[in-house]
């Protein structure tokens, strides 16, 4: 053993791996870890899936079917047909399911399906830029307001107060019905409005609980710099609880663009939403009539219902991973 | 000391209302082209009814004075001109619409309160089995189902399949065409009474407390004179000539009440859920438990009452949430109050309605938080002020 010594040193510094590459690998091993965890909540593996089915209904089937069945085609010698913008000629419409539309047309004669798989990737893009923009504001103002206290502290906090006591949606009307609200434009104000609401005030008291920590202290006795700590040790703790509100937050974005376009104040082309309003503004949803043109209605309605609610479900997994006090003894 | 607390908090709100109010109006004159242009461009009014508004409202003046004047205007309540209903004042238009809105919340998030709380309390008591999962999917699916989906569905099912229900509009046209009666006056007089109710019973549980330290007779003096007091308001509105136009309004409301309950009261269960869970690990559980006490016992009176301070604070949170979900129904419901207002307002591109209309509800917010604030401070015995 004693001879051999020398050359195990070598050895080891040879095989040491490079720090990227360790950091790496603990990533994986914790990734793995928590989705052990994950996948035992059966609530939020029934979010993974639903928000999984629509992720690929969306952005690969739909362009292939797009390519393939519904491509522009010309009905007869005059007329051409675009399932999502144009008019089908061919029957009264609105029509109830049949082969040619498996979901109906809308009293515009667009093809259902056709409207309901365009409209998801857009969905997905609105609610996952809103929360990204509503997740990196509440946790910089958080960990921030956290590590420095003190006026900043206090100032932010207010300011959350009055985000929280805000009527959310009341104000979003008022504010699409006074300018136009594009798709971009209202994921930017959803992002910036809630970004400095409870979120801030969640992640805020996470980081207080970081910062207590004696690695913090420590470096801070190495000579690391405020922002070093914020941005190394800080915010790479808060983390779960951010990706966490994350998904609560595509949830919330997802509903508001529902309930706007619902009402038909926004500037879009397209969405589930406005599936509905056009329904509703041709009259074919009022009172007993409401069953009669389900394929109106209910597809759009149980998208924007399953898609919200799948990734609440997720968000209520991951919860299970972040706040070890809800599993189970 | 209770009363510097509530003085205290009501001197924050009012903070919170200036800034809220100014916020409004840095909206209003941050649209392109400024409300100036839109008043000129807005096709229902005349020119001398635009010169009117634009001297009245001081809008050719510098934007600091006119903040200065808005301010001091909304303060006197006096909102402006309606652009849609002119020459009607925007105040008139939300006195008469306000306590709609006050009683369809009031009684909905009453009821989603202890819906909540009673289920979510069930749930962390029997948690793992299938019961939880289903009422727990149930409770996200409500919570997060969008709304003018469940409202189309509560309307086909009630209104036109079991055909039990009244559909659209507040009240009963046929039967209040032959009174005189305003039907605010029967909102204000409805809202009175629960008040009184209200008044009672927190009366009365003091009292108790007062009176006597056996749990048993403080029950029974506060049921009783809860009791008594529903009777008599019941009574009272039984012989009064008016009541039949309340009745006919409550019946209208059943429905709207229903669904701002079925959308608000997965928020509480699920909270009360999460913090019963946490609860039932605390160390008095286990000493209860080991006393020898009933489970319903440890559940109700041990786990519960601790158990239920988050609800609250998540019912403060979750307040914003539950006006933005009354927009909806109420303008699907036909209810003409504030939520309907401010859409109506929007749609018509009437200004100072919609700016008067978010104001109030914002208002309404504002108050409702107050009053939770209050009884928060009752329930916490750790809450010293």
């Amino acid at each position: 053993m004693t001879d051999s010594t020398n050359t195990t040193v070598e050895t080891t510094e040879a095989k040491l791996e490079s720090p990227i590459s360790i950091r790496m690998k603990l990533m994986w091993r914790s990734f793995k870890e928590n989705w052990k965890i994950f996948s035992q909540s059966k609530i939020g593996m029934i979010g993974l899936y639903i928000v999984i089915i629509f992720a690929v209904a969306g952005f690969i089937v739909y362009p292939i079917l797009a390519d393939t069945v519904w491509k522009t085609t010309s009905l007869n010698a005059m007329v051409s047909y675009n399932p999502v913008t144009g008019y089908d000629f061919l029957q009264n419409n609105p029509a109830p399911p049949s082969w040619a539309h498996l979901l109906g047309t809308d009293p515009l004669g667009r093809d259902i399906l056709a409207q309901l798989l365009y409209s998801t990737p857009r969905e997905f893009m609105l609610g996952i830029v809103a929360a990204l923009i509503t997740v990196i504001i509440g946790t910089l103002i958080g960990t921030i307001a956290a590590y420095f206290g003190g006026a900043l502290d206090t100032f932010f906090m207010r300011v959350a107060d009055i985000v929280l006591l805000f009527p959310f949606i009341p104000f979003l009307i008022v504010i699409s019905g006074m300018m136009q609200v594009d798709l971009l434009t209202l994921a930017l104000i959803i992002g910036l409005l809630s970004g400095f609401g409870g979120i801030t005030i969640v992640l805020r008291s996470q980081a207080l609980i970081v910062k207590s920590r004696p690695f913090i202290e420590s470096a801070k006795v190495s000579g690391a710099s405020d922002s070093y700590i914020i941005v190394n040790h800080i915010i790479p703790n808060v983390m779960p609880l951010s990706f966490l509100y994350m998904m609560f937050n595509v949830t919330g974005a997802i509903f508001s663009e529902a309930v706007l376009s619902f009402f038909g104040l926004l500037n879009i082309k397209m969405s589930w939403g406005l599936m509905i309003y056009t329904a509703d503004t041709a009259g074919y949803i009022i009172g007993s009539n409401i069953w009669n043109y389900w394929w109106l209605w209910l597809p759009a309605g149980a998208s924007i219902t399953l898609l919200c609610g799948a990734f609440y479900f997720i968000g209520r997994g991951l919860d299970e991973v972040v706040n070890p006090r809800l599993r189970k003894r | 000391m209770m009363l510097k607390y509530i003085g205290n908090r009501i001197l924050q709100i009012a903070i919170l209302l200036v800034i809220y109010v100014a916020i409004v109006f840095f909206l209003l004159h941050a649209m392109p082209g400024g409300i100036k242009t839109l008043l000129i461009s807005n096709p229902k009014l005349t020119p001398q009814a635009q010169e009117a508004i634009i001297r009245a409202f001081g809008l050719d003046q510098p934007l600091w004075l006119q903040f200065v004047d808005y301010m001091k205007n909304v303060f006197t309540l006096n909102l402006g001109i309606s652009f849609s209903y002119y020459p009607t004042p925007v105040w008139n238009i939300i006195a008469e619409r306000l306590p709609r809105t006050v009683l369809l919340f009031t009684v909905a998030t009453l009821i989603a309160f202890f819906v909540g709380f009673a289920s979510g309390k069930s749930l962390a008591w029997n948690r793992g089995k299938t019961t939880e999962y289903v009422s727990t999917i149930v409770g996200i699916i409500t919570y997060t189902i969008f709304t003018p989906l469940l409202i189309f569905v509560m309307i086909w099912f009630f209104g036109s399949f079991l055909g039990i229900f009244p559909l659209n509009q507040f009240l009963n046209p046929d039967l209040w065409i032959h009174t005189h009666l305003n039907a605010q006056v029967i909102f204000l007089y409805i809202l009175l009474t629960m008040l009184i109710i209200g008044i009672v019973m927190l009366v009365s549980y003091l009292m108790a407390l007062r009176f006597s330290h056996r749990i048993r007779t403080r029950r029974l003096i506060f049921y009783l004179s809860t009791i008594i007091a529903v009777v008599f308001s019941l009574f009272f509105w039984w012989i009064s000539p008016v009541g039949i136009y309340a009745a006919d309004i409550l019946w209208h409301m059943v429905l709207p009440v229903m669904t701002v309950t079925i959308i608000s009261y997965a928020g509480n269960m699920l909270v009360m859920r999460d913090s019963m869970l946490e609860t039932i690990k605390e160390d008095f559980i286990t000493t209860a438990r080991a006393k020898g006490l009933p489970d319903k016992v440890v559940r109700d009176k041990h786990a519960a009452r601790t158990a239920m301070l988050p609800v609250v604070t998540n019912f403060v949170l979750s307040l914003g949430f539950v006006v933005s979900g009354g927009v909806i129904t109420e303008s699907l419901f036909s209810w003409p109050g504030m939520g309907m207002t401010l859409l109506d307002s929007t749609l018509a591109k009437d200004y100072p309605l919609a700016a008067g209309a978010l104001i109030f509800t914002g208002i309404f917010v504002l108050f409702a938080h107050l009053a939770i604030d209050i009884i928060y401070a009752f329930l916490d015995p750790r809450i010293r002020y």
